[in-house]
């Protein structure tokens, strides 16, 4: 069994674990509008982090910062050998060092816009031998690093894995969504009938895994991956993969374990919708459902992350988070959405994310009493 | 037997035997997709990366069932996955779109290039071309690391529902520039030995 060890976030609402549950919880969020930022010619509303408040040794982009930053926290507190052969590192990230394919930024070496090469140099600056994995699966990628990181250690590849879920926002991203139409003009509103799309936001998180059950009490007990097989920019209209998921991690877990799901809750038309549709599908219509986007945006390839360790921090504390920005239903099932904070005795939750391509992902945890 | 396919801008070999072509780089693929495929004008939509990617898995898949597309795509399944490893990512279309946003007086962002800025859409493109509901997934690496490879093909049977996994490395730095070494492994083969096929 893949125990998690330690955890950290570097976001807007602060630079730990517990400094962004305290705001969340609070109710608080970064998300701004920018006019006229990076020259875009249309407004935007995202979370950004202060570059300012970022600070690493050594010449690294503001990507590699935050990651080192967030990842150096969590190795800290697992008290675990970064440079040993058995620990692995497992980066989640859509967009990396992307912002470096402008001509005009000509302080890093052309190679280091590829993940590969920034994940290298991410393992170097720990000391670790082994030849790091990216996970770029779209924006189920946090789920999957997990569910990657996992399967080595069940399997007894290495005893600890550094799983650290990051994407930073530039001109790239932000243009790209908004040729998508999909970015909402103000604070998202995940499955509200008046939701009009998503914020973009930024973040690192991270998690050690340890395959060792004496060493923490949260579990993680089963992740799947499938395909809509319908799509690639589309949700699927009858949540076929984000259902079929749902349905493997729970297993054998009845849906009364389960304290709730923490969907992807985008706020973009299809998304939220179609998580409606996997819910009921799943039988999973009597559970509570929450989205973390109002408070972080859209963190993309660290989203599943950092909302897997806030999801963690809320059921240590009995707490059910609210969906920020959620007011009136608007999806055709009649999922329970949270919009205030709820307290729950449950133990378990699912993590579930879709994105591009037609990937979903769901995450069962559970917590256990230390033996 | 089993089947696999080794292909790049100059050259495309099905099962070890080279394939009669006259073009090179992206039209030889279309040629590929014309004489061999031909039955599904979304490959034209497509961005390089996809392109390759889906050429190397309908001859993969062709060889697999004796051509008979139909047949393997009559039901859906979630006992296939589809797990592609590379080094540049998307590249080839982040370099495109970041020329539609470069200058300010010339700004035409697109959302026809910007769904291909994330190297797991070949991933799609096969599991709706196929009906494929397992997993998929995209992993990039600073080199071809069999070792790394044959780690992450072991993670995918894990999974309960997956029997086989079409894998292999499809990477495109630009339209002139790309390659595909692709096989379907099975449950309880002995994956390095199965990787080592496409690598020689």
């Amino acid at each position: 069994m893949v125990v998690k060890i330690s955890d950290n976030i570097v976001s807007p609402l602060g630079l730990t674990s517990e400094e962004n549950y305290s705001a969340v919880k609070a109710g608080q969020s970064r998300l701004s509008y920018y006019e006229g930022k990076w020259n875009l010619p249309e407004p935007f509303v995202a979370s950004l982090i202060d570059r300012d408040k970022i600070q690493v040794d050594g010449h690294y982009t503001f990507f590699e910062q935050i990651v080192i930053k967030s990842a150096s926290a969590a190795i800290a507190e697992a008290g675990i050998d970064s440079a040993s052969p058995r620990v692995i590192f497992v980066l989640s990230t859509t967009k990396g060092n992307v912002y470096l394919l402008d001509k005009r930024i000509t302080d890093f070496p052309d190679d280091r816009v590829l993940l590969g090469v920034t994940a290298d140099v991410v393992a170097k600056h720990f000391g670790n031998p082994n030849k790091p994995v990216v996970v770029s699966n779209a924006c189920i990628s946090g789920v999957c690093a997990q569910i990657v990181a996992m399967r080595l250690l069940e399997r007894g590849a290495y005893d600890y894995a550094v799983v650290i879920g990051a994407d930073m926002q530039s001109p790239f991203i932000v243009s790209g969504f908004q040729s998508f139409k999909a970015l909402s003009p103000e604070q998202c509103k995940p499955f509200d009938a008046l939701r009009r799309g998503l914020n973009l936001g930024e973040a690192a998180a991270t998690m050690v895994l340890g395959a060792k059950e004496t060493e923490g009490c949260w579990k993680l007990v089963r992740g799947a991956i499938r395909n809509d097989a319908n799509h690639i920019s589309g949700p699927s209209r009858v949540g076929e993969g984000s259902y079929r998921a749902l349905k493997y991690v729970l297993g054998d877990c009845s849906a009364d374990d389960i304290a709730f799901v923490n969907a992807h809750g985008t706020a973009t038309l299809y998304n939220d919708e179609m998580e409606s549709i996997a819910v009921e599908r799943a039988g999973l219509l009597d559970v509570p459902v929450n989205s973390l986007k109002g408070y972080f945006g859209h963190t993309m390839g660290a989203a599943g992350v950092l909302e897997s360790i806030l999801s963690m921090r809320a059921i240590d504390d009995n707490t059910i988070l609210p969906t920020r920005g959620f007011e009136n239903l608007g999806v055709t099932h009649n999922v329970k959405v949270s919009n205030t904070i709820g307290h729950t005795e449950k133990k378990s939750f699912i993590k579930l994310l879709s994105g591009f391509g037609g990937c979903n992902a769901a995450l069962l945890f559970r917590k256990e009493e230390l033996k | 037997m089993k089947h696999f396919v080794v292909l790049n801008d100059k050259s495309v070999m099905v099962d070890g035997v080279l394939m009669q072509l006259e073009n090179q780089g992206m039209a030889m693929l279309n040629d590929v997709y014309r004489s061999k495929i031909g039955d599904y004008p979304k490959f034209f939509k497509m961005d390089a990366l996809c392109k390759v990617g889906f050429v190397a898995s309908e001859l993969l898949l062709k060889a697999e069932t004796d051509g008979e597309i139909s047949q393997r795509k009559a039901h859906g399944t979630s006992s296939r996955a589809v797990l592609l490893f590379n080094r540049s990512g998307s590249l080839n279309a982040d370099t495109k779109y970041q020329a539609t946003i470069q200058e300010v007086d010339n700004f035409f962002p697109s959302p026809a290039i910007f769904v291909y800025t994330l190297p797991n859409i070949v991933t799609g493109e096969i599991a709706i071309r196929n009906l494929y509901y397992g997993e998929t997934n995209f992993i990039v690496l600073e080199s071809m690391d069999l070792h790394t490879m044959a780690e992450q093909i072991a993670n995918a049977f894990q999974d309960n529902e997956t029997e086989s996994v079409l894998t292999g490395w499809v990477d495109c730095y630009d339209e002139n520039h790309f390659e595909a070494r692709m096989l379907i492994i099975n449950r309880n083969e002995n994956i390095l030995n199965e990787l080592n096929k496409i690598t020689q």
